[in-house]
């Protein structure tokens, strides 16, 4: 059992507060989705509970059997696709799923991730560094670097940006079975992938 | 589908292999730091190369000037180019930030000891800068090379995220490598006029020290400094 707990997170930035008093709780099998205009602090909500953003005040506690999960347990809890996270250009596709595997501590055959370059629809240009894809082959290929340590966390910002309606429909599918068991946050506008979310936090009014 | 294999050592050494196999590409560091010691070291020879200098403490002082100001072009972007590409939050997420630091350190250090192999020698021919401890002299260099890359390895991260990265780098290394030059320059002083065997000792203990105490700063420092 998997729970995400929000407590009362405040992020200012010099003068301006851009979130304020955030509370929630998900758990396993349940989805939240923040909306809000642009600039209302959506993106900043997701890096900080990842743990890339640290809150002026305020609590992230992400749990596991109730356990409050720290360091590398923590990293590992996280599968994260943002904007304004990127992949090495200059690495292949199954360099940098490579390197990430190592770097977690985890060693994963070159067949598993072939496999899971395969599961973003990119079979066939996993030897070609990412400088040569195209922004939504980077999108996918965001997907397989969240996917790639089975994370329970599941943070989506803007998940079909970029993307086709093939890659659209990966998003969903991914999206659907991570529903299963998993615990999915999503920052987007899109209101169809509003329509994902259990509960919703509404930012920026 | 996988086992793990939490070793520190190893996730160093992905994050040290991948910054070589990436530096391999791109030549990001290297040109800098190349060129800039290339350069560096056929203006100084060409100004008082041709005087016969014969001062052994002026001639260590110019190479390490010339290996000090080098290091600063190019080992700064071990950082700068994470943030500048936006790979640091991946990397953020998957490496235990103690294995980050000792892989950038490593390549780093890779990075220096690369551009010593060149740029000593040429400097010791060009300059007629006759060496009569080769042994001190190397290990000279080799701890004055990590003292330098770890303290370098450390300011790096923190001006990463700033926006005059070149000119904070440059302020916030030099009061922290000044001790490390100072004591460079003498000891290799020393090494190239044939010093005391105590006296090269003395020294390199202070670079062994000081390398030390830069690396456990820095390995208990660095998650604060790296995580936002």
């Amino acid at each position: 059992m998997t729970s995400v707990r929000l407590l009362a997170i405040t992020k200012e930035y010099g003068e301006r507060r851009v979130l304020e008093g955030i509370n929630a709780d998900i758990a396993s099998g349940s989805s939240l989705v923040v909306t809000g205009r642009n600039g209302s602090g959506k993106s900043t909500l997701l890096r900080v509970i990842a743990g890339l953003t640290r809150p002026t005040s305020g609590q992230v506690a992400i749990e596991i059997d109730g356990k409050v999960l720290a360091g590398e347990e923590r990293r590992n809890a996280i599968g994260f696709v943002a904007p304004d996270l990127a992949l090495y250009e200059e690495l292949t596709a199954l360099e940098n799923l490579a390197f990430f595997a190592k770097a977690r501590g985890m060693r994963r055959s070159r067949k598993d991730l072939r496999e899971l370059i395969a599961r973003v629809d990119l079979a066939g240009r996993e030897d070609e560094p990412l400088s040569s894809y195209s922004s939504g082959m980077k999108q996918r290929m965001k997907y397989a670097f969240a996917l790639l340590h089975e994370a329970p966390v599941l943070l989506l910002d803007e998940p079909t940006a970029n993307l086709d309606e093939n890659g659209v429909a990966l998003v969903d599918e991914i999206i659907r079975e991570h529903r299963k068991e998993g615990l999915l946050i999503l920052a987007t506008n899109d209101k169809r992938e509003v329509g994902y979310g259990d509960q919703i936090i509404q930012l920026g009014f | 589908m996988g086992t793990k294999s939490s070793s520190l050592a190893s996730k160093a050494i992905a994050v040290y292999r991948k910054d070589i196999v990436s530096e391999f590409r791109t030549r990001y560091a290297v040109n800098a730091v190349a060129l800039f010691a290339v350069t560096t070291l056929i203006a100084v020879s060409m100004s008082v190369g041709g005087f016969g200098v014969t001062d052994k403490n002026l001639l260590s002082a110019l190479l390490w000037v010339i290996l000090f100001f080098s290091a600063m072009s190019g080992l700064s972007r071990v950082f700068v180019r994470e943030e500048e590409s936006r790979t640091a939050s991946a990397l953020r997420l998957s490496a235990d930030p103690i294995a980050i630091y000792i892989g950038k350190l490593a390549f780093n250090l890779t990075l220096l000891l690369a551009l010593e192999i060149i740029v000593v020698p040429m400097f010791v021919v060009m300059m007629n800068a006759g060496v009569r401890n080769w042994t001190f002299f190397w290990l000279i260099l080799l701890f004055g090379s990590v003292g330098l890359s770890a303290a370098a390895t450390i300011v790096a991260a923190i001006v990463s995220k700033a926006n005059a990265k070149g000119a904070l780098f440059a302020v916030l290394s030099f009061p922290i490598l000044a001790p490390l030059l100072v004591t460079a320059i003498s000891a290799s002083s020393a090494a190239m006029g044939g010093g005391a065997f105590a006296d090269c000792w003395r020294y390199l203990r202070v670079l062994v020290s000081y390398a030390g105490v830069m690396i456990t700063a820095s390995v208990l420092l660095f998650e604060f400094i790296w995580e936002d």
